[in-house]
C-alpha cells in the first residue's frame, strides 16, 4: 500500500511527453492531414519535383506537430481546410465564378475572404480596447474569438487565391506569397497566431489591443494597396522566383518579422506600464518582459534561418551566397540589432526600459529592412515595389 | 577587445556601415558617380571607398574587429562554458547554499537511504542528471544539473561567426587586393580586346575563387570570363571553353517574362564529348567547381535596316541605312552639301519586347509595344545624344504615333516626338506634310487657295485684290516662319512685333492660320498621290493638330535624322556568371552551427538543484539556481518546491 502511494506519487509529478498525452483525436488529425497530402501526392506528385514533395509531407508533419502542441491550431486547420475546400468547389473550374456565385462573392472568394479577414482584425482591435477598458473578461473573450476567425478567414483567402492563381493558367498558378499585397498578408496572419500563442499561455488578452495596432497598420496597407493601388491581382512569378526556396525562406522571414513587431508592441505596452499609465489593466511587467524577450528569441531564430535560406537560395539564383544586395544588407543590419539586443539581455542581464525602447526602435528598422528597402532602394529584390 | 562592450559596439558599428553601401547604389560605372557628385566630391568618395563599401579596406577592419573580438571571447570563456557545461558544482557546501535565493528546507522522516531514493527518482522524472557527494559532517549532497547543453550554444554561435566570415574571406577579394598593392596584378580600364589585355590583367585557371561574367552572342564560344573591379576588370582565364547554342525568353500571356534559358555546351580536353546543358535562373551547371549562372543578356548584335529621313528638307525622300548593335555608322555623308551634318551613329540596344503601360491613368493592364531600338547621334564635335525609337506606332488616348525620344545626357529624360500615323498606319503621311511645310515654293499655292477658301465661304469677304494680296503674302510669311522653328519661332515674332495687348489676338488668329494652312497642305499632298481628302472634321482637325506638334517638337529632336526601323534579325547574347567559391561550404557549416547554437541558446535552459540531505537534523536542504533567472524558472521553483515537499512528506 506504501510503496504504491509513492507511485501514484511518482506519477503526479513526471511530465507526460508528448506521445503519452495523445489521444485519439489527435491522432485521427494527423491522418487526416497526411491522407490530405498523399491524395494530393498521387493528384498533382507528377507536377512536383523532390523538394516540393517533401515540402508537402514536411508540412502534414509539421501542422500534425503544432496540432498536438497547441490544440487550437488543429481545429484552425481543419476549419481552413473544409471552407477552403468548399470554396474552390464553388468556382466550377471558372475564375469568373468569384464574383457571380453568391457565396463566392460575398464570403469566401480569395478577395472576400480577406475583405473580411480585415474588417475582423478591425472590429478585434476596437473589442480589445473596449474589453481592457471595460476590464471585461467576457468582452476580451470576444475579441479573441474575432482576431482567430481573422486569420481563418485569411488563411481560406491565401488557399483559395493559391487556387485561383492556377485558374488564370495553369503556368501562373504559385504560392501566394510572392509580392508585398500577398506577404501583408501573411504578415497579419503569422503576428496574430504568435501573438494568440502568447494570449493562451500567459492570459493576456489585455495584450490584444496593443498587438492588433501593428497587424492594422498592415490591414491599412492591404486596404490601400488593393483600392487606390490596384494591386491585388495575382501577377505570374518572375524568373528569379520561380523556387521551392520560396516556400520556406519568405514565411521563416515573416514568422521573424511577425516576432518583432509583436515584441515591440508589447514594448509600447511596457513602457506605458513602466510610466504608470494603464499599469492597473496590462500585465505585470515581469510577464511583459518575459513575452518581449520571448517573441525576439523566436523571431531572431528564424530570422536567422530565413537568412540562411535566403543565402542558399541566392547561391542558386544569382550565383552567390551573399552580394551585399540591399534587401541583404538590411536584413543583416536587422539581425545585427536584434543580435546586440540578445547579448545585453543574455548576458549583460539587462532589464527593464532601455531593452523596451531598444526593441520598439526595432521595429523601425524591421519595417525599413521589410518595406522601405523596397520603396526607396533598388537591387535584387525588387518583387514589391510601391 | 573581448569584453561585452567592445562586441556590442562592433555589432552596431559594422550596422551602420553596412547602411552607407545600400543607400549609395555600389558598383555603378564610374562616369555616374561623377556626373552625381561632381569631380571633387567624386574623388574624395573615390578615395573613402563608398563605391564598393563592402569590399573596401575599412569595412575589412570592421569585419576583422569584429572577428577578433568575437575570437577573443570564444577563447576566454570557452574553457568556463566547457567547465560550466560538465561540472555538478557538487562542491557546494551548506553554507554556499543558504546563500541561494531560490531555497527551501524540509523536514524528513524516513531514514537517507530511502529519501535518496526518492529524490533521485524525482530528479529522474525531471530530466535532470545527478552526481553525489558526502559532506565532511556525514550529510548527503545530491548536486544535480539540466540543460547544461546551452552552455554549448555559446560556443556554437560564436564560432560560426568565426567560421562564417573564414568562408567569406576564402570568397572575398582580399588576395586580389594584396596583390594589387604589391604591384603583381592591376586591373585594365581600357576597352580592349581580350587577346590584347595583359598577362598582369589576367588571373589564372588556379585562382581558387572568383565571381566573372560572360556574355555570349548565340552560336560563339569563349573560354575567358570578365571579373569587374571598380571602374576596370580583370580577364579570368577558364579551364574550359563555353558555347552558346541558343537563348531563349519565353513569356506569360501578359507579356511579362516567364523564362530565361541558355543552350550551353563545354569542351574541355578532359571531356570525351562535349557537355550540353541548359541552364536557367535558378538552375544552375556546376563543372570543375565552377558554378554557371543564368544571369542576364543582351543584345547580341542584331542586324538592322533602316529608313532615314532628313526632318528639314522640302522633300520626302529617304536613304536606307544598315547596321548592327554594338556597330557604328556614319549618317548624311552621302548627300551633297550637307557634308557639315555628317554625324555617327552607334547602334546601341535592340528589345524586341516592350512592355509598357500607356493607359492613361498606368491603372491599366500593361502590353506589348514591340520592338525598340536605342542609338547614340554624334555629331562633329564629339556631342552624342541618345534616342530610344520604336518600330510600330503606338497607341495613346485612342490616337495611333510613331514614337521616338531624345535625351542629352543619361541623366535626363527623355523627350518624346510623337508622329501620327497617316491613314494607311504609316509614317510617310506625316513625312510628306513635313516636306510641304518646308517647301517654300509650296507657300504662295496654299496662300492663294486659303484666300479662295475665304472668298467663297464668305460673301461679305472683301474682294479687293490688295487686301486679298496683302492675306496671301502675310499666309506666306505665317508659313516661312512656322517653317524655322514651329509654334516657339511664331511666338517670337509675335513677342517681336505684337504689342503686349494685341499678343492673344494675334497668337490666336495665327495659330487658326497655320491649322488651315496645313489642312491645305496635307490635302495637296494626298491630292498629287490621288488619294481621298480629309474633310473638316474633329478627327481630321486633331490629326492636322499632331502633325503641327510633331512638326514643331522637331526643332527640339536635336538632329534632322529620323531613323525608321524597318526590318532586323535577331541575334541574343547570354549573360552568364561564372563562380568559384570554396568558401561556400564553411559559410553553411557556420550557418549550421549558427541554428544549433542558438536554439539550444534559447530554447535549452540550464538548471541546477542541490539537495543536501542532513540525516543528523532530519533535514532536506534544497535549493536551485539557472544561469538565466526568468518567469520560466520562478514558475518551475515553485512547482518543484511544492512537489519535493509531497514526495518528502
Amino acid at each position: 500500500m506504501n510503496s504504491n502511494n509513492l507511485n501514484m506519487g511518482a506519477i503526479n509529478y513526471q511530465p507526460k511527453t508528448l506521445l503519452q498525452r495523445l489521444k485519439w483525436l489527435d491522432w485521427a488529425y494527423a491522418a487526416v492531414l497526411f491522407l490530405g497530402a498523399i491524395f494530393a501526392y498521387t493528384k498533382y506528385g507528377s507536377y512536383m519535383d523532390v523538394y516540393e514533395a517533401g515540402f508537402l509531407f514536411g508540412a502534414a508533419a509539421l501542422f500534425s506537430y503544432l496540432g498536438w502542441q497547441w490544440k487550437a491550431i488543429g481545429k484552425l486547420v481543419i476549419a481552413i481546410a473544409v471552407i477552403s475546400l468548399f470554396s474552390i468547389s464553388l468556382y466550377h473550374g471558372d475564375q469568373a465564378r468569384a464574383t457571380q456565385a453568391f457565396m463566392l462573392r460575398f464570403l469566401i472568394s480569395s478577395q472576400s475572404a480577406i475583405m473580411w479577414m480585415n474588417v475582423l482584425f478591425v472590429l478585434a482591435m476596437v473589442t480589445y480596447w473596449f474589453a481592457m477598458y471595460k476590464r471585461s473578461d467576457f468582452a476580451g473573450k470576444v475579441a479573441s474569438s474575432l482576431t482567430w476567425t481573422a486569420v481563418l478567414m485569411g488563411f481560406v483567402g491565401l488557399m483559395v487565391r493559391w487556387y485561383e492563381s492556377y485558374l488564370i493558367a495553369p503556368e501562373v498558378g504559385h504560392i501566394p506569397i510572392s509580392n508585398l499585397y500577398e506577404v501583408f498578408i501573411l504578415f497579419c496572419l503569422i503576428t496574430s497566431l504568435l501573438y494568440l500563442h502568447y494570449e493562451q499561455k500567459f492570459n493576456t488578452k489585455q495584450l490584444g489591443g496593443f498587438v492588433l495596432l501593428v497587424i492594422n497598420a498592415a490591414v491599412g496597407f492591404i486596404l490601400w494597396y488593393t483600392f487606390d493601388r490596384h494591386a491585388n491581382g495575382i501577377q505570374p512569378l518572375v524568373p528569379a522566383l520561380q523556387s521551392y526556396w520560396m516556400k520556406i525562406h519568405v514565411p521563416a522571414n515573416f514568422v521573424g518579422y511577425g516576432s518583432f513587431s509583436l515584441a515591440a508592441m508589447v514594448a509600447s505596452a511596457y513602457l506605458l506600464a513602466n510610466k504608470g499609465i494603464l499599469a492597473t489593466r496590462l500585465p505585470s511587467l515581469e510577464i511583459l518582459d518575459d513575452v518581449m524577450y520571448k517573441s525576439i528569441a523566436i523571431g531572431f531564430a528564424f530570422f536567422t534561418i530565413a537568412t540562411i535560406l535566403g543565402a542558399i537560395w541566392a547561391a542558386e539564383a544569382w550565383g552567390g551566397y551573399w552580394s551585399w544586395d540591399p534587401k541583404e544588407t538590411w536584413a543583416l543590419i536587422v539581425w545585427l540589432n536584434y543580435a546586440a539586443w540578445l547579448h545585453l539581455r543574455m548576458v549583460k542581464g539587462l532589464r527593464g526600459p532601455v531593452l523596451a525602447w531598444w526593441a520598439l526602435i526595432g521595429l523601425v528598422v524591421t519595417t525599413f529592412a521589410f518595406l522601405g528597402v523596397n520603396m526607396f532602394l533598388s537591387g535584387l529584390h525588387s518583387y514589391g515595389t510601391l | 577587445m573581448s569584453s561585452m562592450r567592445f562586441a556590442v559596439s562592433m555589432l552596431s558599428v559594422l550596422g551602420i556601415a553596412s547602411i552607407i553601401g545600400t543607400v549609395l547604389k555600389q558598383n555603378e560605372p564610374y562616369e555616374n558617380y561623377i556626373i552625381k557628385f561632381g569631380q571633387f566630391w567624386f574623388g574624395f568618395f573615390e578615395n573613402l571607398g563608398l563605391y564598393d563599401v563592402y569590399h573596401s579596406g575599412w569595412f575589412l577592419l570592421i569585419l576583422l574587429f569584429l572577428i577578433i573580438s568575437t575570437t577573443l571571447c570564444i577563447y576566454r570563456n570557452s574553457p568556463l562554458m566547457i567547465k560550466e557545461w560538465r561540472t555538478f558544482k557538487e562542491q557546494a557546501t551548506e553554507k554556499s547554499l543558504n546563500a541561494f535565493s531560490h531555497q527551501a528546507i524540509y523536514p524528513t522522516s524516513s531514514n537517507l537511504e530511502n529519501t535518496k531514493q526518492q529524490l533521485t527518482q524525482f530528479l529522474q522524472a525531471k530530466g535532470f542528471k545527478f552526481k553525489f557527494k558526502t559532506q565532511t559532517d556525514g550529510s548527503e549532497l545530491i548536486a544535480a544539473k539540466a540543460g547544461t547543453h546551452q552552455r554549448l550554444g555559446y560556443i556554437f554561435t560564436h564560432s560560426a561567426m568565426v567560421i562564417i566570415f573564414f568562408g567569406g574571406l576564402l570568397d572575398g577579394n582580399l588576395p586580389l587586393k594584396v596583390q594589387e598593392m604589391l604591384g603583381h596584378k592591376r586591373i585594365e580600364t581600357l576597352d580592349i580586346p581580350e587577346s590584347q589585355v595583359p598577362e598582369i590583367s589576367r588571373l589564372s585557371n588556379n585562382n581558387p575563387s572568383f565571381r566573372a561574367n560572360m556574355t555570349l552572342p548565340e552560336g560563339m564560344s569563349d573560354n575567358v570570363a570578365f571579373v569587374r573591379v571598380r571602374d576596370g576588370y580583370l580577364v579570368q582565364d577558364l579551364p574550359f571553353r563555353v558555347a552558346l547554342k541558343d537563348f531563349r525568353i519565353e513569356h506569360y500571356a501578359t507579356g511579362q517574362p516567364k523564362s530565361f534559358e541558355s543552350d550551353i555546351v563545354i569542351t574541355d580536353p578532359d571531356l570525351k564529348t562535349p557537355l550540353t546543358k541548359t541552364i536557367s535562373v535558378n538552375h544552375p551547371l556546376t563543372y570543375k567547381g565552377i558554378a554557371i549562372y543564368q544571369s542576364d543578356f543582351q543584345d547580341g548584335g542584331t542586324k538592322l535596316n533602316f529608313k532615314v529621313w532628313n526632318l528639314f528638307t522640302k522633300d520626302a525622300q529617304t536613304q536606307n541605312l544598315d547596321g548592327a548593335i554594338f556597330q557604328k555608322g556614319t549618317l548624311g555623308g552621302g548627300v551633297a552639301g550637307e557634308d557639315a551634318n555628317i554625324v555617327k551613329v552607334e547602334y546601341n540596344d535592340f528589345r524586341k519586347f516592350n512592355i509598357l503601360n500607356l493607359t492613361p491613368d498606368g491603372k491599366g493592364k500593361p502590353h506589348n509595344v514591340g520592338p525598340n531600338i536605342t542609338y547614340k547621334l554624334r555629331d562633329a564635335e564629339g556631342q552624342a545624344r541618345e534616342y530610344v525609337t520604336y518600330m510600330q506606332p503606338m497607341q495613346i488616348d485612342g490616337k495611333h504615333y510613331f514614337i521616338s525620344g531624345m535625351r542629352e545626357t543619361v541623366q535626363d529624360e527623355f523627350h518624346y516626338l510623337r508622329i501620327p500615323v497617316d491613314e494607311d498606319f504609316a509614317i510617310d503621311g506625316f513625312m510628306h506634310f513635313k516636306a510641304t511645310m518646308m517647301d517654300a515654293s509650296k507657300y504662295p499655292i496654299i496662300a492663294h487657295q486659303l484666300a479662295q477658301n475665304a472668298i467663297a465661304n464668305n460673301t461679305s469677304a472683301n474682294k479687293d485684290a490688295n487686301v486679298k494680296q496683302q492675306f496671301e503674302d502675310s499666309v506666306v510669311q505665317l508659313l516661312r516662319t512656322f517653317s524655322q522653328g514651329g509654334y516657339n519661332q511664331v511666338a517670337q515674332v509675335i513677342e517681336k512685333n505684337v504689342p503686349v495687348k494685341e499678343r492673344e489676338i494675334a497668337a490666336k488668329t495665327y495659330i487658326k492660320m497655320i491649322n488651315v494652312a496645313a489642312l491645305e497642305a496635307y490635302n495637296m499632298n494626298l491630292a498629287a498621290n490621288k488619294k481621298p481628302l480629309l474633310v473638316n472634321n474633329p478627327e481630321t482637325q486633331a490629326l492636322i493638330q499632331d502633325s503641327l506638334n510633331a512638326f514643331s517638337d522637331m526643332f527640339f529632336y536635336g538632329t534632322p535624322y529620323y531613323l525608321q526601323l524597318e526590318k532586323f534579325e535577331h541575334k541574343q547574347a547570354s549573360g552568364l556568371q561564372l563562380t568559384k567559391s570554396p568558401g561556400e561550404k564553411w559559410v553553411y557549416l557556420g550557418s549550421f552551427l549558427l541554428v544549433l547554437g542558438i536554439f539550444s541558446m534559447f530554447y535549452i535552459r540550464e538548471r541546477r538543484i542541490w539537495l543536501l540531505l542532513k540525516p543528523a537534523s532530519n533535514q532536506v536542504h534544497f535549493a536551485m539556481s539557472s544561469n538565466r533567472k526568468g518567469l520560466d524558472f520562478e514558475q518551475e521553483f515553485s512547482l518543484y518546491r511544492e512537489q519535493l515537499k509531497s514526495v518528502l512528506a
